[in-house]
């Protein structure tokens, strides 16, 4: 019953998930891009800007942490996950430990992280979490992705919530169909489709509760070499995808950016929430560089800035909570590197 | 291999298939299941003291399908393959009265149920060889949409090996229909029989279910362009706790939401030896509320019961009988609605239909 609360909450309309779960690697990469060393001060300055920012949070139902924030304090001493528990937000937890080249293929992956998963679950939950966040990585190729690819994330994504929800943490269903490549449109929803098949025919092998799970996927586009299409057109192949795979006990469905604009993740949300079609699930976002990138680029590691960035912070906030209701106009201030591409070819996370 | 085919589910008749499928599970409409074998039909006729003769079948059927405005109700019949090519009795084809009374004719393709070699005696469902032509054959003759039952039986596990072979002769089955330009209506009959309580039955039903859709899927299957007919989630037949609507509503309900994409249109019910009324009750408590897909009946005993008994036979009762047929028509059109209120119902009506090892 909490799971499917939790799940419910996250998936209210008008909020969505900041993603803030970057590994301390990742966050170094980030950090580099504005000239800021990757020190634990620096890490936890940025959260806290970002935990922090006024008027932010009431378009937040949930932040994904990394381990090391979700034990980290202000600056004045106060735990984030009570400065984000006092507005009404709900914290999560990354779960897994990275991906590792399947043997045999091209380069495709599997996800780890299944051992002593249950016990760093329950430590979790005690430190305030109420939701976990696990990354299945697909990509598209010649004869990619292989059954087998698709099979052993499927599996790891079912054992992973079957799992977490056995200690009180809505699972988030994350497989992440990879945007490189050249193909259509059309290949990348044929290849969607087969893969949530496939989940959720884990999921339910693995008797999880679909009303205690999210869905995090990829929009459907075209590849990252192929000519772009409209919003409207993103838009129609992705919920079709949807309605052909996702039962409508799943409460919400939060997309991940994965690579396009802040602006661009935005506008193709709304086109989403605009379509007049069957769509039982709330729609909404899970964004990770969609919504801090603007924001990175205003405070470049600088004091003096953090009010500044906090505002470039909110005006993203804002248009995608407009975006999950379908009523964003366009007219979000654009901050410095609001409409840059944020696709890095064969992203490792 | 030097490159994977992942298709879009796109075939000829792509969007006739989504239009076929989108009237049939039309507001305040359901379907007449009308398809039962000679040898089924037979016992029909027994049971009203009649002669299993080619006559008296095409007789009854001309009662069905003629009876006047039932297509206010009926957006559907399936058909057994006499009827299909058959006239009714003033010469006129059985397809095109229905196609006047504004119904989709249908045609059951499936060739029965065997023994399941290896499995805990249980059955699967024959009738792939040859589906191909028959069912282009079907649409030639005027047919729209095509049924084809399996079942699975509780009291005998069901067994992993007879759940996986329901669910892949369905898939089979409904993408080779749909290639035909037949709109596959998918039927795993979860047996009533059994002391089995309801919670078993939900259990069972979540397992077939997933199965089910993920083969319709690996067959490349498309959803917009399919129909599902499934047993409600009840106690067994000889389960001591009955259950009220109520509880049957909130349970298969339950079950839909986790299992069936948004993608179907329409969830047409099987009554499966329910009275006629229980069959109605049931299905309004569940449209009480909207649904993402179109929740309505395919009832075959549930619609016909009183007005075989009606008929008796005799040509003087026909408009008697046919009065019948559309009352319950009607009813279950308002329970489709979710506005039945059960009021002038009559005791026939109310007699449960179960037959233990019914066998079809």
């Amino acid at each position: 019953d909490e799971l499917a609360k939790n799940a419910a909450y996250i998936g209210t309309p008008g909020k969505g998930i900041l993603a803030a779960d970057e590994s301390t690697g990742t966050i170094g990469k980030r950090l580099a891009s504005i000239n800021v060393e990757n020190v634990e001060e620096n890490r936890r300055a940025l959260r806290e800007l970002l935990f922090t920012a006024p008027g932010a949070l009431q378009f937040i139902s949930g932040v994904i942490f990394f381990e090391e924030t979700l034990y980290q304090k202000t600056a004045s001493g106060k735990l984030f996950v009570d400065v984000l528990k006092e507005s009404g937000v709900l914290p999560g937890i990354k779960v897994d430990t990275g991906t590792v080249v399947l043997n045999g293929t091209n380069d495709e992956t599997f996800t780890q992280g299944l051992d002593g998963l249950a016990q760093r679950c329950l430590k979790y939950y005690e430190a305030g979490a109420r939701f976990a966040k696990w990354r299945a990585v697909l990509k598209i190729g010649t004869i990619e992705p292989t059954e087998l690819a698709i099979q052993e994330n499927a599996n790891g994504l079912a054992m992973y919530s079957a799992i977490c929800q056995q200690c009180g943490l809505v699972p988030i269903v994350e497989p992440e169909i990879l945007v490189d490549g050249p193909h259509d449109i059309n290949k990348c929803a044929a290849v969607t489709e087969r893969v949530l098949a496939a989940c959720y025919k884990a999921l339910n092998d693995h008797h999880v509760m679909l009303e205690g799970t999210l869905l995090k996927p990829n929009m459907v586009t075209p590849g990252s070499d192929s000519p772009k299409v409209a919003p409207e057109v993103i838009a129609e192949h992705t919920v079709r995808a949807l309605q052909r795979t996702v039962p409508p006990a799943v409460p919400a469905v939060v997309f991940l950016s994965g690579g396009q604009s802040e602006e661009e993740a935005t506008i193709n949300l709304n086109a989403m929430n605009k379509l007049k079609t069957k769509k039982p699930w709330s729609l909404s976002f899970s964004f990770g560089r969609a919504l801090q990138q603007s924001t990175l680029k205003a405070w470049v590691g600088k004091a003096e800035n953090v009010a500044k960035a906090q505002e470039a912070f909110l005006v993203r906030c804002k248009a995608n909570s407009e975006a999950t209701l379908g009523t964003y106009k366009g007219d979000a201030k654009l901050g410095e590197g609001a409409a840059e591409s944020l696709h890095v070819k064969d992203y490792k996370y | 291999p030097t490159s994977a085919a992942f298709t879009v589910r796109a075939s000829s008749y792509a969007d006739e298939l989504v239009k076929t499928a989108k009237t049939v599970a039309s507001p305040g409409r359901g379907i007449l299941a009308m398809d039962e074998s000679n040898a089924t039909c037979g016992k029909r006729l027994a049971s009203i003291g009649l002669e299993n003769t080619e006559a008296n079948r095409q007789a009854y059927r001309t009662l069905l399908v003629s009876a006047p405005g039932l297509g206010d109700y009926i957006s559907g019949a399936i058909l057994f393959e006499e009827t299909l090519y058959q006239s009714t009795i003033d010469g006129k084809k059985m397809v095109d009265v229905l196609v006047e009374q504004k119904i989709v004719p249908g045609i059951k393709v499936d060739k029965g149920l065997v023994p399941l070699p290896g499995s805990n005696n249980e059955s699967w469902c024959q009738g792939l060889d040859g589906l191909s032509s028959r069912t282009a054959a079907y649409y030639q003759q005027g047919a729209r949409f095509a049924k084809w039952r399996t079942v699975v039986s509780i009291p005998n596990g069901p067994s992993a090996l007879a759940v996986k072979e329901a669910a892949w002769g369905l898939a089979r089955y409904a993408a080779i229909s749909q290639d035909s330009g037949l709109v596959p209506i998918v039927e795993p009959e979860i047996l009533l029989d059994g002391d089995h309580g309801i919670d078993r039955t939900f259990e069972v039903a979540q397992k077939v279910w997933a199965e089910v859709f993920f083969y319709l899927a690996e067959n490349n299957v498309m959803f917009e362009g399919i129909l599902l007919k499934p047993s409600m989630v009840t106690p067994g037949a000889e389960c001591k706790d009955k259950a009220t609507p109520q509880k049957v509503a909130d349970y298969t309900l339950k079950l839909l939401h986790r299992r069936i994409p948004p993608a179907v249109p329409g969830i047409m019910f099987l009554s499966g030896g329910q009275s006629e009324v229980e069959a109605t009750l049931n299905l309004n408590a569940m449209n009480q509320s909207p649904n993402p897909w179109h929740v309505s009946f395919s009832y075959a005993r549930a619609l016909q019961n009183t007005c075989l008994k009606t008929w008796g036979g005799r040509p003087e009762n026909v408009k008697a009988a046919q009065d019948s047929l559309l009352v319950r028509a009607k009813a279950n059109s308002l329970a489709q609605l979710g506005k039945y209120t059960g009021e002038g119902e009559s005791e026939e009506a109310k007699k449960g239909m179960f037959v233990k090892g019914y066998v079809y």
